[in-house]
């Protein structure tokens, strides 16, 4: 995003956005701008309120507290049918009485476009979803990828500047899900309108988005580029959350690192040495003994019990030495560098 | 599950004779009804059809049956428009009250029936200064056709869900539109389950009745208490019963077929 002098509103603005259920704050004073055009991703473990957040922007929970704004206009108490946004729902809620090309035409309908066009711009969303020549099918004879792909059509057909959606991926088996995320990417490219996307799953996060917001418990705890949040952690729980982290914190920073605080290292900064003391300046060296190899296919991910107490895993090559035996005594090294300092979250 | 020969048939056998015990008297009322003896004597004499020309030709039987009629399909269609209106607003929506509701709504089928009546009974009475009469009956009637197309309406809205009218907020449709397009369709059939059953509660409905129909203005049921001891009327009797029961058989029986076809379709 270009910051310039006459900056537009950004397509989302929430202010202040509280949502609470009884006592509970599932979603807890969140600020946050998401830009035209944007691949945003709100992940996070279930709970953690990315999903009422999204409900909240849908129009289908009310806020407790706060404002959104929609391209600078205040949407925070209107209807779902009144807001410029469309929704894909994560079980697709696509209507079991139409047809494919009904239930995509249905925006289209109730905004009171004609018969005939309404035909023609379904078929298109229909081709863009290379879906069109299933529009005479119901829903329920459709595979779940192909529903996925409905439920996309439905939404985009009548043209919003923001679409929603919910975990829309979470149905689907590995294979799909991959095909499916490259798709999603290339739809919002050539739309170019701003996605906004929960998930749980992380690599997902990562693969498709610009920006990434971390949720825990209600409240964003790092919001960067994918980059960001997986080379530099803030805390200890997005070192956790995303991807895998050697995370040393208390006891086992000063025993492994000889210094207070919480730290992380990503598994493949993690070397394990040939020859005890071979390690170059500005590198931190532990002695281990091999609890674990994991193959991997191309790599293996080899788990080290440290002499000085914690375990540490390392990911290398598969071929990176002669021998990986369980019970081997190892020495570990990573650079100074790929140390992370965090701020510990408990 | 797998039962063991000597099970299978024990149940055919405990199946045969419940089925037996509750069907004979139902084919006897059939049977007498073509009965040449007045007194009913077994086995038949012989065989007449002589009671059922007097039967069609009996004004009393033939204003009854209109009557039932009448206030059937009345409190049907009323039972319909409430039921699914307090259906969809004990499933749909969230209120101050919502649980008390729902309990007074469903409460009046568990209530004895005479205990409506006399209710029934006194507040039109006593409070409306209202003369008994069709309207009175149909009325009472709605209070418990109600509860079965609320049941009915309810029960599928809940297996359904509320994702769909979302989806169909979310593209724009406000709520009537939603309504029509989206959640009728959706509870079309059971609504009409519903309806079928309710015009068959109705039908032959006769404790609250009782209390609630106005002199000289028998339903069907009522007509039969009142006629089934002279008699004079006892065969034509027997030929009103055949045909209440062959109009209460086949609304269950389509009830049940559009019951059935719900949960084949449902996903």
């Amino acid at each position: 995003m270009t910051a310039q002098t006459m900056s537009p509103p950004p397509a989302i603005a929430l202010e202040g956005l509280t949502k609470r259920f009884d006592d509970v704050a599932a979603v807890d004073g969140l600020d946050l701008q998401i830009g035209d055009g944007e691949f945003f991703s709100m992940l996070g473990p279930s709970g953690s309120g990315k999903t009422t957040v999204l409900r909240m922007i849908g129009g289908f929970e009310q806020p407790t507290d706060g404002r959104i704004l929609l391209h600078g206009n205040d949407v925070t108490g209107t209807a779902p049918f009144d807001r410029d946004v469309n929704t894909v729902f994560q079980d697709y809620a696509l209507f079991p009485h139409l047809s494919v090309r009904d239930n995509v035409a249905y925006g289209l309908k109730v905004r009171g476009v004609s018969r005939s066009e309404r035909r023609a711009r379904a078929s298109e969303a229909l081709a863009k979803v290379r879906l069109d020549h299933l529009a005479d099918r119901r829903p329920q004879q459709l595979s779940g990828g192909q529903r996925q792909r409905v439920a996309l059509a439905r939404a985009i057909v009548v043209q919003p500047k923001v679409l929603l959606l919910d975990e829309p991926l979470g149905a689907l088996d590995l294979k799909l899900r991959e095909q499916m995320q490259v798709e999603l990417k290339e739809l919002q490219r050539s739309l170019g309108i701003t996605f906004i996307f929960v998930t749980h799953d992380q690599e997902e996060a990562l693969t498709l988005s610009d920006r990434v917001a971390v949720f825990n418990a209600g409240k964003i705890v790092q919001l960067g580029t994918p980059e960001e949040i997986y080379a530099h952690p803030l805390n200890t729980y997005v070192a956790g959350f995303v991807g895998t982290s050697n995370i040393f914190t208390g006891d086992d920073a000063q025993a492994v690192l000889g210094r207070p605080g919480a730290f992380s290292v990503r598994p493949e900064d993690v070397r394990i040495e040939d020859r005890a003391g071979r390690h170059t300046e500005g590198r931190i060296a532990a002695d281990g003994t091999i609890a674990e190899t994991i193959y991997l296919g191309g790599r293996q991910r080899v788990l080290v019990d440290l002499t000085s107490g914690p375990r540490i895993t390392v990911v290398e090559a598969h071929d990176s030495r002669d021998t990986a035996g369980r019970g081997q005594t190892v020495q570990v090294s990573f650079a100074e560098r790929d140390l992370r300092e965090l701020e510990d979250v408990g | 599950m797998i039962l063991s020969k000597g099970a299978r048939r024990a149940f055919a056998a405990i199946t045969g004779v419940i089925l037996l015990l509750m069907y004979i008297p139902l084919m006897l009322v059939v049977v007498n009804s073509f009965n040449t003896s007045q007194a009913f004597e077994w086995p038949p004499p012989g065989f007449t059809g002589e009671w059922w020309s007097r039967a069609i030709h009996n004004d009393g039987a033939r204003e009854a049956l209109w009557t039932s009629v009448q206030v059937g399909i009345v409190a049907t269609v009323v039972a319909a428009l409430l039921g699914t209106l307090l259906a969809l607003a004990l499933s749909r929506y969230q209120f101050f009250g919502r649980t008390g509701v729902n309990l007074l709504v469903v409460l009046p089928i568990a209530l004895p029936g005479i205990i409506t009546g006399i209710a029934l009974n006194n507040a039109f009475r006593g409070i409306l200064d209202l003369r008994l009469s069709i309207l009175t009956v149909t009325i009472a009637h709605s209070t418990f056709c109600i509860v079965t197309v609320f049941n009915n309406v309810a029960a599928r809205l809940r297996q359904v869900g509320g994702n769909l009218e979302e989806a169909s907020a979310d593209l724009g449709a406000g709520v009537w539109t939603t309504f029509r397009l989206v959640t009728f369709p959706q509870l079309r059939t059971a609504l009409v389950a519903g309806m079928l059953l309710s015009f068959a509660l109705s039908f032959d409905e006769i404790v609250v009745t009782t209390f609630t129909a106005g002199a000289g203005q028998d339903t069907l049921p009522l007509w039969i208490f009142n006629n089934m001891f002279r008699p004079n009327q006892a065969p034509i009797v027997n030929v009103v019963a055949v045909v209440m029961i062959l109009i209460s058989i086949i609304p269950i029986w389509l009830a049940q077929r559009l019951s059935d076809d719900v949960t084949a379709a449902a996903p």
